[in-house]
């Protein structure tokens, strides 16, 4: 008999009780965080924007270091994704960041086909994570995450609009990353030709309905400061691991004959402002949103279509595994069936060819049992044939004996035939003897 | 998964170890960055969705754990079974309540579940009496699977899991009785065990400690692996913080819910007519090491054991267990053992 009964207290359902004195649970938050530093974070940024843009500066920039690359050229083929890892420690935190770049994106002649492999990279790393957590046996906990937090989108400093390459692109990518876009280069646009490109670039994302990466701002703490930022986007920005001296001070900085744009002075470009949203306030938001919606959708989709579906909570559930096993026996059979009907095939088709064969094979034999027997026939008249040419030989030479005989009877009473076998001889002086003597001349 | 794991799509992937650290002076080599603005972000973020936390409280009628449960959380978590004036009830079999409350401290919001099991270790014969514990812990990790690989899931799962179970020891002051043993050796196994000695204001303090080494002792014979167990201990900071905790326990524990009059200040204890006993005052009793692990040190980890260990184990049986058909004994979800001896 079941000994369990489990009786819930609905009176007291989630009701709030006060505290008569400090417990101690407002440690909590500390107690989470100090775990995740002593895994470390991992943050993982993906650059999309043409060869020569500025994407290695900025990053250097970004991250006030000098990460090492070899700038690209611009013969590549197609475009190809390079990730570099690096570990930065500031205080007590321990970053992993991966850095992802697009190389030769917008080299080519034909772009059709160049959003693919970058679409392909960011599916690969939530395909990784997807398999690692569908695994038996899993550890998630010590997961290196390797799936893209942030899509720095680098936009040419035209002044004009965006390129239809970029529009295309970044529609391929918003259900899939956070897209952050910047105009790259921001020094080489006048301030009131900047107003008009963000507008524009703005309201072109808008109306190909590009969702863009929205700073949140449903946390009282940053949703001021969120929202002010948004005004500003795309954030205009130029990078410079360059110094130089501006007052008393050394500033990053790219010099001109004509001044010096100083990249952290908010009235020359964007910089500071994306710094702030990047690192300072969104960075664990980036992290949230990519785990819990962009891999979460991905994670729908994939198990969508491989064909599992959720079932209603009244019926019986069935495990993942056991379905993926189900679907597995089921495609095997479906292997097996093809595979038999394959032999199935086979084996008719032989036996088709073997009867072709065996039908030749007979029309052969017989063709040769004709021919022989025609041959035979051949040769029975040829010896019949023969016989009878023998036969007359035997005649002729009898013939033959005969008429030497008389010849030569004739010889003996013939002498004064001489004379006239002279004459005849003269007659037919060309005459062999032996015919003579036979034609008695 | 059939099909082999594909490599990410990255044609050239270098992991380069380059350690940019500020130098030892102090002063940031390059220069200042923000990402340790990291840590704040989180902590809002988790201030934001709050906490949840699942504990068990087992042991005999009369041990004192409705009254523990309270002085833990300062509140009325749980009701006492026995009132004055009333009967109290022992069920038959061991039946599981469980109470949910939400209570906040500086901003931090928790929600705390206690599930007592009465009429535990109270019958005549109490052979099996594990198995409903058993079967409800089964059953949350269960609920918690079936969340997780739904196809459309929620952005939270509701964890109802039991992150830490406290068995109640009388403090008999000589060994491990057969059911402490029992329970606390099947139990180890899923889920974190926490032994205390309750109605610890019994024993002398030279009475306590012969009982500890006792107990400890007798853990060890039976292999038995409580919280905080040693096989998962992270680094070796934490090695060293849990061997102290593992010299200690199982703690000595009194509760009380009412306050008196001591040197002048109010304290919560157990007026007696040779003194008060001070609950707080680590000299009368080990409560507050108690609190302090299951709750100001310790409580994060108790949960993320609970998810990384006990429920990984738990969906590896079951995913394991899922190609085998057919009906599996008693306990739980299809394929759990009784005594958990699948393991």
């Amino acid at each position: 008999s079941p000994c369990f009964g489990l009786r819930k207290d609905t009176s007291d359902d989630l009701r709030n009780l006060s505290l008569s004195g400090h417990v101690g649970f407002d440690s909590l938050p500390d107690q989470l965080v100090n775990k995740s530093t002593s895994q470390g974070f991992c943050f993982n940024i993906l650059c999309v924007g043409e060869t020569g843009i500025g994407k290695s500066t900025l990053m250097d920039t970004l991250f006030n270091t000098k990460f090492e690359s070899e700038p690209a050229t611009h013969n590549e083929p197609g475009v190809r994704l390079k990730a570099r890892s690096y570990e930065l420690q500031e205080s007590n935190v321990r970053l992993k960041l991966t850095i992802v770049d697009t190389v030769g994106f917008g080299d080519q002649i034909n772009k059709d086909d160049s959003y693919k492999p970058i679409v392909e990279y960011i599916d690969a790393q939530f395909e990784a994570y997807l398999q690692e957590e569908l695994k038996i046996k899993r550890s998630l906990f010590n997961y290196h995450d390797t799936r893209i937090h942030a899509c720095l989108y680098f936009i040419a400093p035209t002044g004009h609009s965006l390129k239809s390459l970029d529009l295309v692109t970044m529609k391929k990518l918003d259900s899939k990353v956070n897209i952050i876009p910047i105009i790259a280069k921001a020094d080489t646009i006048a301030k009131n030709e900047l107003h008009k490109f963000k507008s524009k670039i703005m309201s072109e994302l808008v109306s190909n309905g590009v969702q863009i990466y929205q700073f949140p701002t449903d946390e009282e703490t940053v949703a001021e400061i969120n929202a002010t930022m948004s005004v500003h986007l795309p954030f205009a920005v130029v990078g410079s691991t360059e110094e130089v001296k501006i007052g008393n001070k050394m500033a990053k900085a790219r010099q001109y004959p004509w001044g010096v744009v100083q990249v952290e002075n908010e009235n020359h470009c964007d910089f500071v402002k994306l710094r702030e949203m990047l690192i300072r306030v969104n960075m664990e938001d980036l992290r949230e949103q990519t785990h819990t919606r962009h891999y979460e959708l991905y994670r729908r989709c994939k198990l969508e279509e491989m064909g599992f579906k959720d079932t209603d909570p009244d019926s019986k559930p069935f495990s993942l595994q056991e379905t993926y096993e189900a679907k597995r026996n089921e495609f095997l059979g479906e292997l097996q069936k093809k595979e038999d009907e394959m032999r199935q095939m086979f084996v008719m088709r032989v036996k088709e060819k073997e009867a072709e064969l065996k039908e030749a094979e007979k029309d052969l034999h017989e063709k040769f049992d004709h021919l022989k027997r025609t041959h035979q026939e051949e040769k029975k008249k040829v010896e019949d044939k023969k016989k009878e040419l023998e036969e007359e030989l035997n005649n002729f030479q009898k013939k033959k004996a005969a008429a030497q005989l008389l010849q030569s009877q004739a010889q003996q009473a013939g002498s004064q035939q001489t004379k006239k076998d002279k004459d005849k001889k003269k007659v037919f002086p060309f005459l062999p003897k032996k015919w003579r003597a036979m034609l008695s001349l | 998964m059939e099909r082999s794991m594909e490599p990410p799509a990255v044609p050239e992937e270098e992991m380069m170890p380059l350690s940019v650290a500020p130098s030892p002076a102090g002063c940031q080599l390059f220069g200042y960055v923000g990402i340790e603005a990291v840590l704040d972000q989180m902590k809002i973020k988790t201030m934001k969705t709050g906490f949840e936390f699942n504990i068990m409280v087992v042991g005999q009628s009369g041990l004192g754990k409705s009254t523990m449960v309270n002085t833990l959380f300062k509140s009325k978590v749980s009701r006492k079974a026995s009132q004055p004036g009333q009967e109290e009830h022992i069920p038959k079999t061991v039946q599981l309540q469980s109470v949910t409350h939400v209570i906040e401290e500086k901003g931090v919001k928790m929600k705390l579940t206690v599930t007592d099991t009465p009429g535990f270790g109270d019958q005549i014969n109490n052979e099996n009496c594990w198995d409903p514990i058993i079967k409800y812990i089964n059953e949350q990790y269960e609920r918690y699977l079936r969340e997780e690989i739904l196809i459309t899931r929620k952005r939270k799962i509701p964890d109802t899991r039991v992150h830490g179970c406290v068995y109640f020891i009388p403090p008999t002051g000589h060994w491990l009785r057969p059911l402490d043993l029992e329970f606390m050796r099947r139990l180890s196994k899923i889920v974190n065990v926490v032994p205390v000695i309750a109605k610890a204001d019994t024993l002398t303090l030279d009475e306590r400690a012969e009982f500890k080494q006792r107990i400890q002792e007798d853990l060890k014979t039976h292999a038995i692996s409580v919280y905080p167990q040693e096989d998962f201990d992270q680094d070796p900071d934490d090695r060293v913080l849990n061997d102290l905790i593992r010299e200690k326990i199982p703690f000595a524990v009194v509760g009380a819910d009412q306050e008196h009059q001591v040197n002048g200040k109010r304290v919560l204890g157990r007026k007696t007519k040779w003194g008060i006993i001070e609950v707080e005052n680590p000299a009368h009793c080990e409560f507050p090491l108690l609190r302090d692990l299951l709750i100001r040190s310790h409580l994060q980890d108790l949960k993320d054991i609970t998810h990384n260990v006990h429920y990984e184990s738990y969906r590896v049986r079951r995913l394991n267990e899922s190609n085998r058909p057919g009906p599996s004994p008693h306990n739980g979800p299809p394929g759990k053992g009784g005594d958990g001896s699948d393991l």
